[in-house]
């Protein structure tokens, strides 16, 4: 239910965006303004922040309250903000190095802790801003600047780090993809508690092409799995590749081949408390799996804020000091 | 020394008691203190305690100390040294010698002199006081632990448990000895173990069993009486410096009208801040334990960001670690208070001791040009005002502020003359009303401090950020415009100083020694000064509450003066300072590094040889 109701443009700050020409930041900052325009909730009400990076350049370009802050930190500041005003719609821009790498232990305690922040995390596999270091996501033995002869260590999977931190909320999407965006954005705006969107974003100078396998568009249909809560899970040009279940492990079917019938294709039960499956689904790989985008985990849990507030209200029906006077005065006390 | 009179009226005593880290000491000190304030008393207190939780039982590196002085004058430091120890132990007997009076009296645990407890303490003989050089001490022994294992016999408790109420047969005992009511400490003790029933009820015994036996042995043992100290009429509470601290920051919110947001992460010895505001949620506090430093500070500059009054608590340390963020707050000029309870550094340093070593951190530990306001407390009950003063020029000027405290000040207590939210200056937070002409840098008056938009009001929206910015918010690297807003920034923070009272002497008003020192070292410098003055020297004490901006009449003060001392428990960071900001004057410096306070007979040794060398 739209309160407000607003163009696109009423999120478009009068600052002129200087990303690079072709960066996949642009199509994810429309699908953000889009997505506010769209939802109608109160303009000044939206505090985005960000942290440092290409993508936490973010909220100079959005006509809402914006902060832009210091390098990893932006989990703690905006749980500090969404703590302090529960009523703010919260949302956190950041990249894989500001929340996985340098802000990796604030980024885990908030999705631990569940603070109704939506974040966006841009996943380029790559360090932008300083022109081309790997980054936490960058796959093992690529070279880069920083790792001439190839990196020895493996890469985080983002949605596994949320699933360990007991994320309520985690999705994946494609920079180039707006209507999946606006609409994955959408559920994670609507969700109670931290949502995750990784964003599989290209970085046209330092890592281009880097998801091509996955986002190009002839293998689209084959390479994608768009997850919807309650449907099958069906992909393919033809759409009739599926996912099953079989001896405790994911398999990706032709249905109709080997025995396969649409019965056999699992639906995908975003709301499961229990993560094992969603787990499986957030590993799924090229070239045995397609990859899994749309919301791959939506539960409900206590959100940090509002139990923050509950608290209180519940420790001032039956307090006995109700003002800084009384304080004071409370406890042991005589007169001279 | 006082062996044959019965009562003896004294006008100051400082008592320590002294045992295991385990024993209980500081709970016993915390006891007798509140029960002393009751009676009338002025006090002073210095808890001094080892690091580790338990400690090495019966070692000297275990020892836990906690001294209380107070008399029917105005007392202003814990004293130097004690007229009375209380030892449960050899080893506490050990670690306190240095610390007593010359003749003190040393009541001890006469069950604990055992051969293992003698080795542990590293006592070559049997006869500690031989080997310590306090024979002409007055000592009382007391069988404690078997006093107390008598006392609890018809209970069913282990021997654990029994004896793990020693500390309540000294406390009674000295109770006694000094006249102390014991239905005080019941109620203490009563509210401390609640619906422990059996326990209540076995320390209360204990503690009269103390109580008697002083009383049968009156023979022995000397009762003193010291008289109602004659203070100002008013009501009167205990408190310590972190528990200032915390509420002098809530009074501060509840003045401004606005919500109060601590995010911290736990730090000896600033942590008791963090307890007292989480336990104040029938204020409306919000207390974020953060996963560290980082997010601590963080979390508290989100929450100003959206409107509150954020605070963040810490120790050196954990200054260290707030300070990229503490940056971030300066140039995104937010209010915004960092309180930081100092330690013994550099690095983990000694975590339980008092230091003043930060004060250049605080001054000037971060990356760029990045002034704040820093101010310091100077007493455990002061706290309340300079904490209060630290959000009310945060709120007023939009800048971070950094108060400075220090264990001594923080875990430290004294009766406190409770003011009334009436008597506290008002506090006008800057928020906007003009969406039409607002900018997020524009300064619109003398202060140079921005207004305060924030999220949910409507028409105001802005970005704001770490980067070098224009007075539109938005990011600007014009060389000029760097130049203009670094400028601004320190104009900013130098025009505070006129919320800044002028600067005061105690003592002598011009002469030869003006005494200079800052924070936590109030209580000892003034009295060495006191006693200078009365001694007929010309000696005057000027103590800084607020380090930047100085007082403006700070240079009028020190040209008063033909010798300049300034004292710290540092290698000199204060006078560093003062010989960068007003190089005119010539400084001495006396410097104290052991995690200790100063002694007032060593600030008066050394201006005592400073008026001899003329």
């Amino acid at each position: 239910m739209a309160d407000f109701t607003y163009d696109v443009k009423d999120f478009k700050s009068s600052t002129e965006v200087r990303w690079c020409p072709g960066c996949g930041d642009h199509a994810i900052l429309n699908a953000i303004q889009r997505t506010m325009a769209d939802l109608g909730k109160k303009k000044s009400d939206y505090a985005v922040i960000s942290g440092i990076g290409c993508s936490s350049r973010l909220p100079y370009y959005m006509n809402t309250y914006g902060f832009h802050t210091i390098h990893g930190r932006a989990s703690a500041i905006a749980s500090g903000v969404k703590s302090a005003n529960p009523k703010l719609h919260v949302w956190q821009i950041t990249g894989d190095g500001d929340a996985l790498a340098i802000g990796g232990n604030h980024f885990i305690h908030m999705v631990r802790r569940n603070v109704d922040i939506n974040v966006i995390l841009f996943n380029n596999k790559i360090y932008g801003l300083t022109k081309g270091q790997y980054s936490p996501t960058t796959d093992r033995g690529f070279k880069t600047k920083s790792s001439p002869f190839g990196t020895v260590e493996d890469p985080f999977v983002p949605g596994q780090l949320v699933l360990g931190s007991r994320g309520t909320f985690f999705a994946r999407s494609i920079d180039g993809n707006m209507k999946m965006s606006q609409e994955i954005f959408t559920e994670a705006a609507k969700h109670e508690g931290t949502s995750v969107v990784e964003v599989l974003q290209n970085c046209v100078i330092f890592n281009s092409g880097i998801h091509e396998q996955i986002t190009k568009a002839e293998n689209r249909e084959d390479h994608q799995l768009y997850l919807k809560h309650g449907e099958k899970m069906i992909f393919g040009v033809n759409r009739d590749k599926g996912i099953v279940s079989e001896k405790g492990k994911l398999k990706a079917v032709t249905i109709g081949q080997d025995g396969y019938t649409i019965d056999d294709v699992l639906v995908h039960d975003a709301e499961d408390e229990e993560s094992y499956l969603h787990s499986a689904l957030i590993n799924m790989a090229l070239p045995n799996f397609p990859v899994a985008f749309g919301v791959i985990r939506s539960v409900k849990a206590p959100v940090y804020d509002q139990e923050m507030e509950s608290q209180i209200k519940d420790v001032q029906a039956r307090r006995k000091v109700t003002c800084v006077d009384e304080l004071l005065r409370s406890g042991n006390t005589w007169e001279v | 020394m006082i062996k044959d009179t019965k009562v003896v009226e004294l006008e100051q005593v400082a008592i320590r008691f002294s045992g295991d880290s385990g024993d209980g000491m500081q709970l016993t000190g915390t006891l007798f203190s509140d029960a002393t304030a009751l009676v009338g008393n002025d006090i002073s207190t210095f808890p001094d305690y080892p690091s580790e939780i338990r400690a090495p039982q019966g070692t000297v590196g275990g020892v836990s100390g906690f001294q209380v002085h107070f008399g029917k004058n105005k007392i202003t430091t814990p004293g130097d040294k004690a007229h009375v120890l209380v030892a449960m132990n050899p080893a506490a007997i050990k670690a306190n010698a240095k610390f007593l009076m010359p003749a003190a009296t040393i009541i001890f645990d006469s069950d604990s002199f055992t051969e293992k407890n003698l080795r542990k303490a590293n006592f070559a003989t049997d006869d500690p006081f031989a080997e310590l050089n306090l024979d002409d001490y007055f000592k009382i022994p007391v069988p404690i632990t078997s006093l107390t294992k008598e006392a609890l016999i018809d209970t069913d408790m282990d021997n654990k448990a029994v004896l793990r109420c020693k500390n309540m047969l000294a406390l009674g005992l000295v109770s006694w000895i000094f006249n102390r009511p014991l239905d005080v400490i019941e109620e203490a003790l009563k509210a401390k173990f609640g619906k422990k029933i059996s326990l209540l009820e076995a320390n209360i015994e204990v503690l009269r069993a103390g109580y008697n036996y002083g009383m049968n042995l009156q023979h022995s043992t000397p009762q003193y009486l010291v008289p109602a100290a004659s203070i100002e009429k008013g009501t009167y509470r205990t408190i310590n410096g972190n528990h200032a601290t915390a509420w002098g920051l809530i009074a501060a919110a509840e003045k401004a009208g606005i919500g109060l947001f601590l995010g911290s992460y736990p730090i000896t010895p600033a942590t008791d801040i963090l307890h007292a505001l989480a336990e104040r949620k029938d204020l409306g506090v919000k207390s974020f334990q953060a996963e560290d430093e980082i997010a601590g500070i963080c979390t508290a500059i989100g929450a100003s960001f959206a409107g509150q009054l954020g605070v963040t608590s810490t120790s050196g340390p954990g200054l260290a670690l707030k300070s990229e963020a503490l940056g971030l707050a300066v140039m995104a000029e937010l209010p915004l208070v960092v309180v930081d309870v100092q330690r013994g550094g550099p690095s983990t340093g000694l975590p339980t001791k008092t230091e003043q070593s930060d004060l250049l951190q605080a001054l000037y530990g971060r990356n760029g040009e990045s002034p704040l306001v820093v101010l310091a407390a100077s007493t455990p009950s002061d706290c309340f005002h300079f904490a209060f003063m630290a959000a009310k020029i945060a709120l007023e000027r939009m800048t971070p502020v950094v108060l400075l405290t220090d264990g001594f000040l923080g875990n430290g207590s004294e009766p406190w003359k409770i003011p009334s939210m009436a008597e506290m200056p008002s506090i006008s937070t800057r928020f906007a009303n003009d969406a039409k002409s607002y900018k997020p840098y524009g300064r619109t008056d003398n202060t140079l401090a921005r207004e305060w938009a924030v999220p949910g009001m409507e028409g105001f929206e802005h970005r704001i950020g770490g980067l070098e910015k224009d007075e539109n918010g938005g990011a600007n690297q014009v060389p000029e415009n760097h130049q203009k807003m670094c400028d601004l920034r320190a104009e900013k923070v130098a025009r505070v100083v006129d919320l800044v009272p002028d600067l005061e002497v105690y003592g002598c008003q011009e002469g030869d020694v003006l005494v200079v020192g800052w924070g936590g070292t109030f209580g000892h410098l003034v009295s060495a000064v006191k006693d200078l003055d009365e001694a007929g020297k010309s000696v005057g004490l000027a103590h800084f509450n607020y380090i930047n901006p100085l007082p403006a009449n700070t240079a009028e003060i020190f040209s008063k003066f033909k010798k300049i001392i300034v004292c710290e428990l540092n290698a000199g960071q204060f006078v560093a300072y003062l010989r960068n900001k007003l190089p005119q004057f010539s400084y001495m410096q006396e410097n104290k590094l052991q995690g200790l306070p100063f002694s007032v007979e060593e600030i008066k040794d050394n201006v005592l040889k400073i008026l001899e060398d003329k």
